[in-house]
């Protein structure tokens, strides 16, 4: 056992591992503009293209804004593209973010998930990533570092695939896996190659046979371009979980499609989140892990929790003046059905608010003995109570 | 088993190094182990802290730890400022760098205390202040979940030949001090 841990895995940090597997996909054009806890991912970067590692154009910006925009030029010319950002960043980003996804150009960004302003936080929640999931792009989320670098080279695949032709953003919790060290098993060159073509488009910006991208759409025209965008969204579903198949064909490695469903085939209780709380969560209970959130994975999740009595959602983001996102989400799944479960979600871990073991018994207690939840998860109601008086 | 341990230290004393090198030695006697800072804006001279898991099989949880079974205190101006043995186990352990013994701190808790006076030793070996392997070697004296061996190998990994050197010599020096003692 000794020497095949060795031997399989190395000892690295989160942004090191996403680092080395850019690497292996070969982008044409890396631009980034650094943000805490993105940083470390495109320091690396930046040194393998100065070192040579990488045969790619390592394109310095001053705002996310300019990133992203170099990205979306550089691939509607035809070039493989990554970027990477978080939090205010993304924000930043938000509205070539969707002309990317307008123009279905197959960018790969890594989103260092990080809450948002004001006030001013730099630690984990997905309130980034969950701002901009309107916006056409596919949203994977990884649970551990393995999977994060895992689903960088399932998302080159996914978004080239001529069928989708659409950027993927993949999320990785800032700092929880960023900065977390632990053992991973990079990816074999010559299987990366075997399992991720070069990339061809079908159509890019070319002088000898000129087309125009980005048209403008009149009223008779614009409502069908979006129908199409939310259609090969909606169909992309199928390349996501071909990619997870014939990743595990390669690689042998196997952590969900569109979902992950542990142990819930007799599970009553069912807890439901996206990200590194996963594998916290999955050392207790029965867990549906949301690995897309968009595409959303309808009858997916429909299946996996058609068995479950309880199903309550911890969910680090919120819909200001709403609440959960993903309880309105998945209680509209089973609108309708004939039988439906409890379904309760929870905001929990804001702005990096730890999510320890005790406040997870604590609450699977409550579940077990049907006492009342909370709608937020270890809430201090003591540091507001005075705000009227202040 | 899965045991968890915290590393208590100010910023610029390689508390977070100290929690990577501990996990990689780990890794490097063929276990499963997990390295992360306590994610918080770092300065030189603050209090902070780091966390190492070490398992024979994955670690999936990704929490910060509360009951440690082992603490390592690399600044001694923390005890009576930081609460070092906040959460930890009754049978736990911890280790401070400290020119003291363990009688003398005259700490109020059951559990186990080793002391080591890795400072002096650093300003004698390595001509910095700078405890952070020393203390991984007194802990690979101590404790049966890292190796010497892990500990300089993780070393060489990490620092260029010269630097590696002067603390694998420093790491020896530990180890045989706490195996002397105990």
């Amino acid at each position: 056992m000794e020497l095949s841990l060795k031997n399989k895995m190395k000892m690295l940090e989160g942004s090191k591992a996403v680092a080395e597997t850019i690497k292996v996909c070969e982008p044409k054009v890396i631009s980034a503009y650094p943000i805490t806890p993105q940083t470390h991912i495109v320091e690396y970067l930046s040194q393998m293209v100065a070192n040579g590692e990488i045969k790619a154009e390592y394109v310095n910006v001053e705002s996310e804004h300019s990133a992203i925009s170099v990205c979306l030029g550089a691939s509607a010319a035809g070039a493989r593209t990554y970027t990477a950002t978080t939090s205010q960043g993304l924000l930043l980003m938000t509205e070539v973010l969707y002309n990317v996804s307008g123009l279905r150009l197959p960018i790969v960004l890594t989103c260092a998930n990080r809450a948002i302003s004001s006030p001013l936080n730099i630690w984990n929640d997905h309130q980034d990533s969950y701002s901009v999931r309107d916006s056409g792009w596919i949203q994977l989320y990884a649970e551990d570092n393995q999977e994060a670098l895992d689903l960088h080279l399932q998302a080159y695949r996914i978004a080239e695939d001529e069928r989708v032709s659409l950027p993927v953003m993949v999320c990785m919790d800032g700092f929880l896996l960023t900065h977390t060290y632990e053992p991973v098993e990079l990816l074999d060159f010559e299987l990366v190659k075997k399992f991720l073509p070069p990339f061809k488009p079908k159509y890019y910006l070319n002088v000898q046979n000129p087309l125009t991208l980005g048209s403008f759409a009149e009223p008779d025209k614009y409502f069908e371009f979006r129908y199409l965008n939310h259609k090969v969204l909606i169909n992309s579903k199928k390349i996501i979980k071909e990619a997870a198949e014939e990743f595990k064909n390669t690689f042998g490695r196997f952590s969900g499609d569109l979902i992950e469903s542990y142990y819930l085939e007799d599970a009553k209780i069912a807890l439901v989140a996206m990200g590194s709380l996963v594998a916290t969560l999955k050392e207790e209970v029965g867990v549906l892990k949301i690995r897309a959130h968009r595409p959303f994975p309808f009858e997916e999740i429909k299946t996996a929790l058609k068995n479950a009595e309880k199903v309550i959602i911890l969910e680090k983001a919120i819909s200001l003046g709403l609440g959960s996102i993903l309880e309105t989400e998945i209680k509209n799944i089973f609108y309708k059905e004939e039988a439906s479960p409890e379904i309760k979600g929870i905001i929990a871990g804001l702005g990096g608010r730890d999510i320890p073991k005790s406040s997870i018994y604590d609450l699977i207690y409550k579940i077990e003995n049907n006492l009342p939840l909370p709608d937020f998860l270890d809430l201090k109601l003591e540091l507001i109570e005075n705000e009227g008086e202040e | 088993m899965l045991k968890e341990i915290r590393i208590h230290g100010r910023g610029g004393q390689g508390v977070v190094t100290a929690a990577e090198l501990m996990a990689q030695a780990a890794f490097e006697d063929g276990k499963y182990s997990q390295a992360f800072p306590f994610f918080g804006s770092e300065r030189m001279g603050s209090p902070l802290a780091s966390f190492v898991r070490i398992n024979d099989k994955k670690i999936k949880i990704k929490t910060q730890i509360y009951n440690p079974d082992y603490v390592i205190v690399q600044d001694p101006t923390l005890l009576g400022v930081v609460d070092v043995l906040a959460g930890i186990k009754e049978n736990g352990l911890i280790l401070i760098n400290h020119e003291k013994s363990a009688q003398e701190l005259n700490l109020n808790t059951k559990v186990k205390i080793r002391t080591i006076p890795a400072t002096k030793i650093a300003l004698e070996i390595l001509g910095k202040p700078i405890p952070n392997t020393i203390l991984l070697g007194a802990f690979a004296g101590i404790s049966e979940e890292i190796s010497l061996e892990g500990v300089k190998s993780s070393i060489k990994e990490r620092f260029s030949s010269e630097i590696a050197q002067k603390n694998i010599q420093a790491v020896e020096r530990a180890y045989q001090l706490m195996k002397g003692e105990s």
